[in-house]
This record gives structure tokens, C-alpha cells and sequence, in this order.
């Protein structure tokens, strides 16, 4: 079965998603992310996916799943470059992704994720 | 019933078409519904000569008092296109279709000289009246659609117009709402705002609302919506130009922003937008200052 490549930066879990998302696929990419967390040193995973012309709720519960679970697992996610289309249609369909953290592309993204890491760490540093 | 008188509507067009021109001319021109600043002379009495010849034209038809038939469509073509022309250059409907109806007096006189049989001649009136009624009736039916085209086109270009997004920054896109926020305008504002940010990749959107007249639940919902998207997007939303009524209506009402942040004014959102971006505004020192 085919599977989402997941790129490991550093810290950080890059998930880039090119295909079209099934319901499987994004199944899989959840359990992928969660052992990659767990398995490493994990501290943020970013999600991209500007090459998705439509995301449907059931792929958009994944995303939020997949944010939860890896916060579980002390990781931040940031979901990047959705598409105006797809922000349209999810926020008609009243699924608004409250835990989700959002940025408008990669770069952006790893900012968001550096920047938490950092208030993260002197959080730690205080205790 | 008796059998049909035939008519002599087309034969009293052709025999006395000038003479039915000239005192139909003298009637509209000494009639209050003439618009002379309108209307030049000439052009009504080509109209009007016109119409005559395609009325004449078409009365030779078969069924004189059915406008539909074929035989009608260039005098229907003709009294549409002069009905668009009348809507666009301002005359009411009652002036317009006075223009058919006005046909009667001249029609019926001649009529009336040139049947000799009571019968035939109260069977012709009622045909001509039938015709001229109907024609009428159709010369309002285009002028209404017209004026209906018009008033459409003018919403629209306002519609169109009415959502603009602007650049107050690098970064920071501003959003004034004027007008009432329905479903059909959220739907606008939304999918041109969330153009921008995609094309801009601007990190602060503030919408301002200054000019929303009154707020209630569906326009906070429409609010939210847009908010929801383009923080979906990554991109964050200022709200500004709360109105103190609008405050106490949307206490009243139950509903809540949410984390939404929100400023009375569109400079206190610039404000905090500059900060997020960690920029700011500083008074330039002139050179002969006290120093």
C-alpha cells in the first residue's frame, strides 16, 4: 500500500502530502506519525499540504487527530499552506480544527515550530 | 355566429398612411405625455412612421389580432428595441406605452370613414382595439424588463465593488465591510480575502466592520466563518470597528468572538498588527529640534 513519505529534520517530522488523500492513507500517515514521535526525539512535526485540492472532513479529523495525538506525545503540529477552496469548504462544513496550529507555508511553519520549541525549553529551564 | 366580416384594417392602413401619420404625429406631439427634452421631433416621427409600416406590413397576415405569430416579430422587435431606448433614456412606462396607445384616435377615425356597414365597422374597432391594447401591453412588458436589467446590472457592479481588500502593510491585508453581511456577501468577502493571503501570503487580516449597519447572529456566524478561514489558512484575523451598540446587541444576543481579537478602531488593530509583526511607528526627529 502506498504510504506518505515522512522526512526527519533534526526535531522536526516534515509530512509533505503530493497524492490525493484517501481515507486509508490518512489512517496509515496517523499511525506513522505517532510511532516516528514516540520512536525519536521528536519535537514538532509539520504537515504541508498545498498540493491538496480538497481535504474532506473525515481527512480534516485525521489532521486534528494527528495534532492531538502527537501533543500527547510532546510534539507540536503546524498545518501549512491549506488552500483558500479547502479553508472554505471545512469552515462550511463546521469543522474548524480548534487544536490545530496553522501557518500559511513551510517556512512559516518551521518559525511557528522553532518559536514554540523555544518557549518550550524555557518553560524547562525555569522549573 | 355569423359569419366574419372581414376586416379592413389593412386596407385603411394602405390607402390612408400618411394621412393616419400625420394626425397621429399631431396627437402625440400635443399630448402631455410628449417628452420634447427627451425626444426630438424627427425621431419620434420616424418611429412613428416606422411603426406604421411594419404595422401595416403585418396586418395583411392571416390572424390580425394574434402578436405572437410570425408575421408580428419584426413590429415586436421594433417596439422591444424602442421600449429599451425609452427605459435608458428615462421616460416612465405610461409615457411609453402611450405611444401605441395614442394609435387608437387616428386608426378609429379613419376606420369609422371608411366603413359604410355599423356592424363591421364595431367589428373592426374591437380588432383594432385588441391589437393596440395587446401591443401596448408588450411595450410595457419590455420597458419593466428593461428598467429590471438595469437596476440588476447597477447591484451587481455595487455588489462587485462593494468588498475590497486592501494593503495597509507588508503582511497585514485590510478588509472594510460596508453594507449589510449576508450569506451571499460573506461568501464574497471570504473567497477574496482568502485569495489575497494565498497571492500576499499576509500574515494579519483586519476586517473591519465600521460600516455593517446593524449586527445579529448570522452576521457574527458569517464573521466567524471568515475567521475560522483564514486562521485555517494560517493567516490571523483582527476584527475592528465595534460599535458600542454592536458591543451590547452581541452581549444580548449570547454570542461571543470566541479568541478573536477585536478593536474599536482600524488604527488600534494596525496597532497591534504592527506589533505582532514587531514593527513600529516612530516619530520622525526633525532636523532644527530642541536640542
Amino acid at each position: 500500500m502506498d504510504r506518505i513519505p515522512i522526512l526527519r529534520m533534526g526535531e522536526f517530522l516534515l509530512v509533505t502530502i503530493q497524492v490525493d488523500m484517501h481515507d486509508k492513507l490518512a489512517t496509515a500517515l496517523q499511525d506513522d506519525v505517532c510511532q516516528r514521535i514516540a520512536g525519536t526525539t521528536t519535537r514538532g512535526v509539520l504537515i504541508d499540504i498545498s498540493a491538496l485540492d480538497t481535504v474532506d472532513s473525515y481527512i480534516a479529523r485525521v489532521m486534528g487527530n494527528i495534532a492531538l495525538m502527537s501533543r500527547i506525545l510532546d510534539a507540536e503540529t503546524v498545518l501549512v499552506g491549506m488552500r483558500p477552496a479547502v479553508a472554505i469548504t471545512l469552515v462550511e462544513m463546521g469543522v474548524a480544527l480548534p487544536g490545530i496550529r496553522t501557518a500559511l507555508n513551510a517556512e512559516r511553519g518551521m518559525v511557528l515550530l522553532s518559536a514554540a520549541m523555544e518557549r518550550g525549553a524555557d518553560a524547562s529551564g525555569e522549573q | 355566429m355569423a359569419a366574419e366580416v372581414k376586416t379592413k384594417i389593412p386596407e385603411v392602413l394602405d390607402k390612408h398612411e400618411a394621412g393616419i401619420l400625420a394626425d397621429w404625429m399631431k396627437e402625440q406631439v400635443a399630448a402631455t405625455t410628449v417628452r420634447p427634452d427627451l425626444l426630438k421631433e424627427g425621431e419620434l416621427r420616424a418611429q412613428s412612421g416606422r411603426f406604421l409600416e411594419l404595422l401595416r406590413e403585418a396586418s395583411r397576415g392571416e390572424n390580425i389580432t394574434d402578436i405572437q405569430g410570425a408575421n408580428w416579430a419584426p413590429l415586436r422587435e421594433m417596439l422591444g428595441e424602442l421600449s429599451r431606448s425609452r427605459a435608458i433614456q428615462g421616460f416612465t412606462s405610461s409615457e411609453t406605452a402611450t405611444f401605441v396607445f395614442s394609435f387608437k384616435q387616428p386608426l378609429f377615425t379613419r376606420l369609422r370613414q371608411s366603413h359604410d356597414n355599423l356592424d363591421g365597422l364595431a367589428e373592426d374597432l374591437w380588432r383594432a382595439t385588441a391589437l393596440l391594447d395587446k401591443l401596448g401591453l408588450y411595450t410595457t412588458e419590455v420597458f419593466m424588463k428593461s428598467r429590471e436589467d438595469i437596476i440588476g446590472r447597477q447591484a451587481k457592479e455595487m455588489f462587485e465593488q462593494s468588498s475590497p481588500v486592501v494593503e495597509l502593510w507588508q503582511g497585514i491585508l485590510g478588509l472594510p465591510i460596508i453594507g449589510t453581511l449576508d450569506s451571499k456577501r460573506t461568501q464574497l468577502v471570504m473567497e477574496t480575502l482568502l485569495e489575497r493571503i494565498a497571492q500576499t501570503q499576509a500574515e494579519i487580516a483586519i476586517i473591519d466592520i465600521t460600516g455593517v449597519p446593524t449586527v445579529d447572529t448570522e452576521t457574527v456566524q458569517n464573521i466567524l466563518k471568515t475567521v475560522n478561514a483564514t486562521r485555517l489558512m494560517g493567516a490571523e484575523c483582527i476584527i475592528s470597528g465595534l460599535r458600542p451598540q454592536i458591543a451590547q446587541t452581541m452581549v444580548h444576543l449570547g454570542v461571543n468572538l470566541g479568541g478573536v481579537t477585536t478593536k474599536s478602531t482600524m488604527a488600534g488593530a494596525l496597532a497591534v498588527a504592527f506589533k505582532q509583526r514587531s514593527l513600529a511607528v516612530k516619530p520622525v526627529s526633525s532636523p532644527g529640534g530642541n536640542a
